[in-house]
């Protein structure tokens, strides 16, 4: 198979001195020679459009449209093959073939929009029904070369998996072309794509077709396929289209900025991919391009600050604790509460509670309590001597105002949205921590009014409410 | 043009394994179609392409069970690794299968280069059969000699019929309500894996004998052509599976015959199965009775000629009320109407025809049973009017449009219900007297 990257630097056949190396390393990074120069920069471009346009596909949940057009290239293909045959025509002349595969993947987006359209097919499965019936008909077409007695598809295959090797400046001057107009129309049309990606109906309020959006949005995807099956080839285009948008979206959730990272993830991946393969021999590039991609991919999935797993771990622990300890400042209170009534606030050997007190409280384990003690102590919420737990001052007036709007939720429930009132603590648990002043304020306001008296545990007196 | 020879022996067998690969395609399918997961089986034609070349890396061997084995790893990986990126990172579904697979290929590529170093090697041929090729490898199983494929295929769709029907009231749940499913002590995500495992695993098996385009055209268009027919799940499930075989059936045909018309030989089957599924799917749009586009279209134009009918006894109707007994010239309808004067005339003739208009060019009247018609549409328009001022609070400026679009398909239960929910006033907002119900039933309940 010649999937290797007859680009390679010239002594670099083999892996030579580390010196030789990094020589040919400068030399990449500094784009000197022209043949690199052609391929790092044609490719750079590719990412940085594929990034862009990939991110409004992306959004409008149609990430795999790009594999439904670049498989409804190949009957353009072999049609343009066997129509240039038939009338003389110099049949690799790669223009005619793309001239073809621009046309038949035109068509499989208007099939696309149309199903949807006319038929309500969902999504997916047009992008299916689309894959899957112009892939037969290209499969069939290139049968029908392959029997020929004068031709045979191997140039046709080559595309599969891209050619960048061969770039040349022409090439190159396609792919910066439809790369360029990719993004001035994004650019140009940003505002109405980012409707089509959130607010459709809005757009068509206003008067925009949303179908004729989809299908520039489409033909968008289309350049981008076409240009980039020559660089990385037909199946590994659509990374281009999905991976660097997907990736940016763990970075943002601001569509400018998703845009702007896209590109640039995009860029990189395309950079870096282009790199590696011209210095290791026997590296196809398309595919280290997109493996860079992936790896691009996977690094924002892990720290990326927006949706990133590890950030999402960090913040659900970090609820997950203040969770815990105003369960225990509560804990606390209401225990005190309950052996001196209305003398809380009197602080001396009375006002502490032992932890075997506390772990009858709810249901946790002796070890979860006595974390949440000492995580509480690190915070100066509470002082722990011997076994027993004290308040400090902050900690009693946390625990004060957690209490008052426990109950402010548990009167809120019965009074005014008929709760059984087994069901009121466990409800007023959950919904206490997310209170905001302004809530407080209201419902303090509503039950003033009704007369609900607000230092009262409803469990103990029902008749009060 | 070239003569076609027929050998049914050969040919017979092609289209026996077609149907075998559609039939368990599209029954798997069906659930895949349903639940937005149409690309899955493109996904694993792609991604299983590392498993192959690792596994041509220990062995050697471009075909053997290794190679199956291998295959199959790699696609209930690819399985596994969508849905956990998926609930690791709550991505869009397509996107995180776009991710898995690309990349999966892209490794898969580099693996192959670097395993196969100057073996000629082609991705595309390490375990893509073809199904030219299935009747040739036999197995001889008690003296009958049983294509291989016949028998893997066989053993597929027993397997995915066991499981549907096993599995039907699981599948069918999860599919549509899975928080319902969840909440009666189905485990809906069990049910999932195990139906992406089944599909990875036809996909495998098929991908061996007859190739990945037939695979990945019968997951889905079938299922999708059989939903434009109907609508319950059963019925879907028979369409779809009679659609796969019909497609297996004409491709195979198709790939002999209709090369020919243009003087070329005959060319890969699998690939015309797939179009012939396509063309399918095509017809079903267009002639279905849910969805078609013809049935659509021929509907609305039997409403749109039903609206004209109803405006123009409406008109003479209203005219009625102000100047009796006179009747109207076409030209004098044409102009109160926003009708087309071909649909006006067609509107006229066919209310003459049914003997609700009376009169001839020089002008109409209402015929009795016109005139009750009528009335009950003048009614409906007025009662809504009605209805929309007094309960929905709209202005009386702007509720004519929405009463002139409703009173077409208000019928007299409706007309009831309005007048129940109304006041008791005679007069609508705009000042004209609501006239009784025409058309009257023992049933209907006194004012």
């Amino acid at each position: 198979m010649s999937l290797d990257c007859g680009w390679a630097i010239q002594g670099l056949a083999e892996l030579g001195p580390v010196a030789e190396i990094s020589g040919a390393l400068w030399r990449l990074l500094t784009l000197a020679d022209y043949n690199t120069r052609v391929v790092i920069l044609g490719t750079a471009l590719l990412g940085c459009a594929a990034g862009v346009v990939g991110s409004f596909t992306l959004l409008r949940k149609r990430a795999l449209v790009g594999d439904a057009i670049s498989h409804a290239m190949l009957p353009g293909l072999g049609l343009a093959y066997l129509l240039a045959l038939a009338m003389g025509i110099e049949e690799r002349s790669w223009s005619w073939l793309l001239l073809g595969a621009t046309a038949s993947s035109l068509v499989g987006t208007a099939a696309i929009l149309g199903m949807r359209r006319w038929l309500r097919i969902s999504e997916d499965a047009a992008f299916g029904i689309v894959l899957s019936t112009f892939f037969g008909a290209g499969v069939a077409l290139l049968g029908v070369i392959q029997s020929l007695p004068s031709g045979h598809a191997a140039g046709l295959e080559g595309l599969l998996y891209g050619q960048a090797a061969s770039l040349t400046w022409s090439d190159m001057g396609l792919i910066a072309g439809a790369a360029a107009a990719a993004l001035v129309v994004s650019l140009l049309l940003f505002k109405e794509l980012t409707l089509l990606c959130f607010d459709q109906q809005y757009l068509s309020t206003q008067g925009y077709s949303l179908s004729g959006l989809d299908g520039i949005l489409m033909a968008l995807v289309v350049m981008i396929a076409i240009t980039g099956m020559q660089a990385v080839g037909l199946i590994l285009v659509i990374a281009l289209l999905i991976v660097p948008a997907a990736a940016a979206r763990f970075w943002t959730q601001q569509i400018q900025r998703q845009v702007i990272i896209a590109a640039g993830l995009g860029a990189a991946g395309c950079f870096g991919g282009s790199v590696i393969s011209a210095l290791v021999p026997d590296l196809p590039a398309g595919a280290v391009i997109i493996l860079v991609c992936t790896g691009l991919f996977l690094l924002s999935a892990t720290f990326g600050y927006r949706q990133g797993v590890l950030w999402r771990l960090w913040r659900r622990q970090d609820w997950q604790q203040a969770l815990a300890r105003q369960h225990l400042l509560r804990g606390i209170y209401e225990r005190l509460e309950v052996r001196t009534p209305g003398e809380i606030a009197r602080a001396g050997a009375e006002a502490s509670v032992t932890v075997e007190e506390l772990l009858s409280l709810r249901s946790w384990n002796r070890r979860t309590v006595e974390r949440v003690i000492e995580r509480s102590q690190r915070a100066g919420l509470v002082t722990r001597i011997d076994g027993r737990v004290w308040l400090s001052k902050t900690g009693w007036l946390a625990a004060r105002r957690l209490v008052h709007q426990h109950r402010l939720w548990e009167l809120y429930l019965i009074t005014h949205a008929d709760v059984a009132l087994q069901q009121v603590d466990r409800l007023a648990d959950d919904i206490e921590h997310v209170l905001e002043p302004a809530v407080i304020e209201e419902l303090e306001e509503i039950l003033q009014q009704r007369g609900a008296l607000i230092a009262e545990c409803p469990h103990r007196s029902p008749e009060s409410v | 043009m070239a003569t076609i020879v027929w050998n049914w022996s050969f040919d017979g067998w092609m289209i026996v394994h077609a149907i075998l690969c559609a039939l368990s395609c599209s029954l798997v399918g069906n659930f895949l179609v349903l639940r937005g997961t149409s690309l899955l089986g493109d996904a694993i034609s792609h991604s299983i392409l590392p498993g192959l070349a690792l596994a041509f890396w220990f062995t050697g061997s471009r075909s053997g069970p290794e190679m199956f084995l291998a295959a199959l790893a790699a696609a209930v990986v690819t399985v596994f690794l969508i849905e956990g990126l998926r609930n690791a990172t709550r991505m869009d579904q397509g996107a995180a299968m776009g991710v898995v697979f690309t990349a999966l290929f892209a490794l898969g590529i580099v693996l192959i280069v670097q395993v196969a170093d100057h073996v000629d090697l082609d991705p595309n041929c390490v375990l893509y059969g073809s199904l030219e090729l299935t009747p040739l490898d036999r197995w001889d199983i008690g003296g009958w000699l049983i294509p291989k494929a016949a028998v893997t295929l066989g053993v597929t769709l027993l397997l995915n019929g066991l499981f549907v029907g096993l599995f039907y009231k699981e599948l069918l749940l999860t599919t549509f309500d899975s928080a319902f499913a969840d909440s009666v002590g189905f485990s809906s995500r069990l049910v999932h894996y195990l139906l992406m495992i089944l599909v990875a695993f036809t996909a495998v098996a098929s991908f061996e004998s007859v190739g990945s385009v037939l695979v990945i055209a019968m997951l889905v268009v079938p299922t999708s052509a059989a939903l434009l027919i109907t609508d319950r799940l059963g019925a879907v499930i028979g369409w779809s599976a009679g659609l796969a075989a019909l497609a297996a059936g004409l491709g195979h045909v198709s790939a002999v015959v209709v090369p020919t018309w243009w003087g070329y030989g005959s060319t890969l089957t699998s690939g015309m199965m797939a179009v012939a599924a396509g063309g399918l799917l095509l017809l079903c749009g267009l002639f279905g009775p849910r969805r078609g586009l013809l049935v659509r279209w021929w509907q609305q134009r039997l409403f749109a000629a039903q609206v004209a009918a109803d405006d123009v006894l409406a008109y003479l109707f209203r005219l009625g009320e102000q100047s009796p007994r006179d009747p109207a010239t076409l030209a004098q309808i044409g102009h109160a109407l926003p009708l087309s004067s071909r649909s006006l005339h067609r509107a006229v003739k066919r209310l003459c025809r049914t003997g609700e208009l009376d009169g001839d060019e020089s002008g109409y009247r209402l015929s009795a049973a016109g005139r009750r018609r009528a009335q009950d549409l003048v009614r409906s328009h007025r009662l809504w009017e009605l209805y929309l001022v007094e309960q929905a609070q709209i202005a009386p400026s702007r509720i004519h449009d929405k009463a002139e679009a409703w009173e077409h398909v208000t019928d007299q239960t409706l007309r009831a219900r309005l007048d129940q929910a109304t006041s008791d006033s005679k007069l609508d907002p705009h000042g004209s007297a609501i006239p009784p119900e025409a058309s009257e039933r023992e049933t209907d309940p006194p004012r």
